[in-house]
């Protein structure tokens, strides 16, 4: 095929609910191509010599590779090529932001003049996954590949890893293949860190992350939940009075921010993690099975921009709004969140209600919201991020007529396992310092990596840390191995 | 793991249970508290207080009232049984020293209701420490105290028990004898554990005294760990999380009419599951 002939296939759109039905049901979004789709889509590549859509992975993902396998319909080869670099694809295909990341950099996208016309390397992506998960499910009545170390690759090493997010996932796969001894330790009953608790179900289906903890399980990783390192066991504990080779840390960016407002702590002001929480893990809106509550919010309003912004307004119409406003006090241009689910968003019916913030929330004489008090702002020069700055303006208060407010400004890390490790460096911010090559912390034989190093991230980010930790502690136990 | 050891039903809605816990008990220090579900897929997440552990047995006991479903639920278990989930300990362990900083002193804790069992250890710590231990324990009735033989050994006769009814000790609030005592002036902090309304009054009691009162808290919680700030209230004007950062706090400084407000969040869906819960239990 030409260039000329590529460029001529038509992008294929994904299949999706209806705007309306879906959102008053839990169910995903994008119904994901068919097989067709995805050959026809990853013809659409003209593998450039130069790769520049690898430079937009974060994990550097042959992309070209794995879209020339699908395009023949070799989707088990496809797949294959993926899995060389990335150990999550049903995952990072829905989540990532492929517009600022893979899909940015895609020749297609340039020659078309529109980032939207790309390639859609993340929609092959996760057919590809998806489809391998459910020949697996059908051929052995349940997903779960094989265990693939021989007990005489074993190395009699034991390595701890703290959470259960996608960074503790593949620091847990990777160390568990190179023969090692691994117990993964979560606070919450499941496993799967922001991926069970926050993002939704409509936009990833819990049985897919379910998928992932068994396939860890299956290559002999231990799960232990309800455990809180710092608390149940002391970090330095794990290694000193347990017998832990190595621990690696991937507790997450889970404390979340407020915004310091008058009225923020009334009834009826949730932080984004617990109104998903509730909804998510807790399965509240459930209600003729489940026994956490929800907030029956009729007018909500959504503080923030990002991905997590998103999905709390989604959520909120699904358990019930009749009325969603996102309130952020920049631009759209300048929303964190992936394109996609501000287009859905909308599309849903949430109101978006661009360069306003809130002031202060209004309760009544019981202590619940009754309203939200907003200023109008302008944007005004740039700042250090480079985005321009959001200047309110004097004397343009309103008010929004709300019962609820969730407010999704972001996360900062978890202070409690710094608190509770002596030794344990952080910065300023709270994070834990890592080396930039190994991460390991300031303790030998601690790693970190995810949202606890780099502030709230994104999972394809957090997983590269998981993958790089992993090399760490493979090597540092290879050379204490050797040294003993 | 988790399996229930033993159960004794104390009062007319009140729960002994001792759990098997090996890790938890070893690490639990007076003040702190786990988080329990009942079941796994459809359960709710609750905190209760760890009113005393055994660390060669790896048991730790809880003592619960019966208030909505889970607690109701949780009341049903018998030994043998095991629960879907325990989790700590959490929260900040109760700060054990002499109440003047390193010098011992006389403290006096104040037990609501079922406030008396998170007491306990608290108060067992306080006395070994070297503290003179006055303990006021109230309940609306007589049937209601809990644990007044333990207390009894720690206390002797400090020990003053108030009724609403007068049907055991004194007739009256809590807050009349530590009044007393207070203006005694013989009283070098005051610790108090139960329902909120009881140690909004005994803050307001102590406040004019000077006397350093410590309360704690029992909201709302989700995950226990500091991630959702569903148990968050104010402290001197900052929000401060229960779960991580209390679950004690300065008795003075906490906003007690936000965080009743902020309790009462769920009534109406708490009254359905457990108006639900009591039917199933009845077999209608
Ligand atoms: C609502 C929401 C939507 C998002 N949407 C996107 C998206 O669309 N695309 C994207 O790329 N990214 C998205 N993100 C960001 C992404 O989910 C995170 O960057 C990623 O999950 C971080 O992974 P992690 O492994 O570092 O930690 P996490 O996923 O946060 O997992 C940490 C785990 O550690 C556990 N833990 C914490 N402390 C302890 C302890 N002391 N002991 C034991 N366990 C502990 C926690 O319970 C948790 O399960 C979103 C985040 C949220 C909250
Ligand atoms: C740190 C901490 C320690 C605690 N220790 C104990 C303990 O040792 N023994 C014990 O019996 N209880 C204790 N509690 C209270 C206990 O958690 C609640 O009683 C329980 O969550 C109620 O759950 P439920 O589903 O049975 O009732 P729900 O249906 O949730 O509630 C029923 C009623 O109880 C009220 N309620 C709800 N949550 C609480 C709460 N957290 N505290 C007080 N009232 C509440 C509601 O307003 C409602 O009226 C503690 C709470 C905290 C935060
Ligand atoms: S992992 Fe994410 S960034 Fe990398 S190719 Fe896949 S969708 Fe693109
Ligand atoms: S930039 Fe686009 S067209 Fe070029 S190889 Fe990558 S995916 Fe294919
Ligand atoms: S219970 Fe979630 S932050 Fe305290």
């Amino acid at each position: 095929m030409t260039a000329k002939e590529r460029m001529a296939i038509e992008p294929q759109a994904m299949p999706e609910q209806d705007a309306k039905v879906r959102a008053r049901n839990m169910n995903e979004v994008a119904l994901g191509y068919t097989a067709e789709m995805a050959r026809r889509e990853a013809s659409r590549c003209m593998q450039c010599a130069a790769k520049p859509c690898m430079r937009g992975c974060p994990v550097a993902i042959n992309i070209p590779g794995f879209l020339a396998k699908a395009a023949e319909g070799n989707f088990e080869g496809a797949l294959a090529v993926i899995r060389e670099t990335s150990l999550l694809p049903a995952v990072c295909g829905r989540v990532c932001p492929q517009e600022k990341q893979c899909q940015k950099f895609c020749t297609m996208g340039k020659l078309l003049k529109d980032v939207d016309k790309a390639v859609a390397i993340g929609r092959v992506e996760r057919f590809v996954a998806d489809l391998a998960r459910e020949k697996a499910a059908s051929a052995a009545g349940k997903g779960v590949p094989a265990p693939s170390v021989a007990p005489s690759d074993r190395t009699g090493r034991r390595v701890a890893v703290v959470g259960s997010g996608p960074a503790s996932i593949t620091c847990a796969a990777d160390c568990a293949r190179a023969g090692h001894d691994v117990t993964m330790f979560e606070a919450f009953h499941k496993a799967g860190g922001v991926l069970v608790y926050g993002i939704p179900e409509f936009r990833l289906p819990k049985a897919i992350v379910q998928n992932e903890i068994d396939g860890l399980k299956a290559l002999g990783v231990k799960v232990e939940l309800n455990y809180v390192v710092g608390r149940t066991r002391k970090l330095r504990d794990l290694m000193e009075k347990d017998g832990f080779d190595a621990v690696f840390v991937g507790t997450g960016a889970g404390l979340p921010k407020f915004m310091d407002i008058e009225g923020e702590n009334l009834v009826g002001v949730f932080s984004a993690n617990e109104y998903l929480t509730r909804a998510n893990l807790m399965k509240a809106y459930d209600e003729k099975g489940h026994d956490t509550p929800f907030w029956h919010g009729r007018r909500v309003a959504v503080l923030g921009g990002g991905n997590v912004a998103m999905d709390a307004s989604r959520m909120a119409l699904r358990l019930g709004a009749e009325k969603v406003y996102l309130v952020y006090r920049r631009s759209e241009a300048e929303m964190p969140a992936r394109k996609e689910e501000v287009h859905h968003a909308k599309e849903e019916g949430v109101e978006f209600l661009m360069l306003q913030n809130a002031k202060r929330v209004l309760g009544d004489d019981q202590g619940r919201v009754v309203g939200l008090e907003c200023l109008k702002y302008e944007l005004g020069e740039p700042d250090a991020s480079g985005r321009r700055s959001p200047v309110a303006i004097p004397g343009s208060e309103f008010t929004l007529d709300v019962d609820t407010v969730v407010v999704a400004v972001g996360n900062a890390s978890n202070p409690l396992i710094p608190a509770t490790t002596e030794g344990l460096e952080v910065n300023k911010r709270g994070n834990i310092v890592v080396d930039a090559e190994t991460n390991m912390t300031s303790i030998p034989g601690v790693f970190a990596g995810g949202d606890i190093v780099l502030g709230a991230a994104t999972v394809i980010l957090a997983m590269g840390e998981g993958r790089r930790a992993a090399a760490g502690i493979n090597a540092y136990l290879a050379k204490k191995g050797s040294a003993s | 793991m988790n399996c229930i050891k033993e159960k004794r039903q104390l009062s007319d809605n009140v729960f002994f249970m001792k759990i098997d816990a090996p890790l938890i008990a070893r690490e639990r220090k007076a003040g702190q508290f786990i988080i329990l579900m009942v079941d796994e897929e459809a359960g709710e997440r609750i905190p209760l207080t760890i009113a005393d552990a055994d660390e060669t047995a790896g048991t730790i006991s809880i003592i619960f009232q019966t208030v909505g479903a889970t607690t109701m639920k949780l009341s049903r278990l018998e030994p043998g049984d095991s629960l879907a989930a325990v989790l700590g300990p959490l929260g900040r362990p109760t700060d054990i020293r002499g109440a003047n900083g390193e010098k011992p002193g006389h403290v006096v804790c104040v037990g609501g209701g079922i406030g008396v069992a998170p007491m306990h250890p608290i108060a067992q710590a306080l006395k070994a420490a070297g503290n003179r231990v006055t303990i006021i324990m109230g309940a609306r009735n007589k049937s209601l105290f809990v644990m007044e033989d333990e207390m009894r050994r720690i206390a002797g006769d400090d020990l003053i028990l108030m009724t609403d009814d007068g049907s055991s000790g004194r007739k009256g609030l809590v807050t009349e004898p530590l009044k007393e005592l207070c203006e005694s002036g013989a009283v070098d902090e005051v610790i108090a554990i139960g329902p909120p309304i009881m140690m909004k009054f005994c803050a307001l009691t102590t406040r004019p005294y000077g006397v350093k009162t410590v309360a704690s808290l029992n909201t709302i919680m989700i995950d226990g760990t500091g991630m959702c700030g569903g148990c968050r209230v104010s402290v001197g004007g900052k929000t401060k999380f229960v779960c991580v950062d209390g679950p004690e706090f300065d008795a003075h400084q906490v906003d007690w009419d936000l965080m009743l407000k902020r309790m009462g969040a769920f009534k109406p869906q708490e009254a359905a599951a457990r108006d639900h819960v009591c039917n199933l239990f009845k077999g209608i």
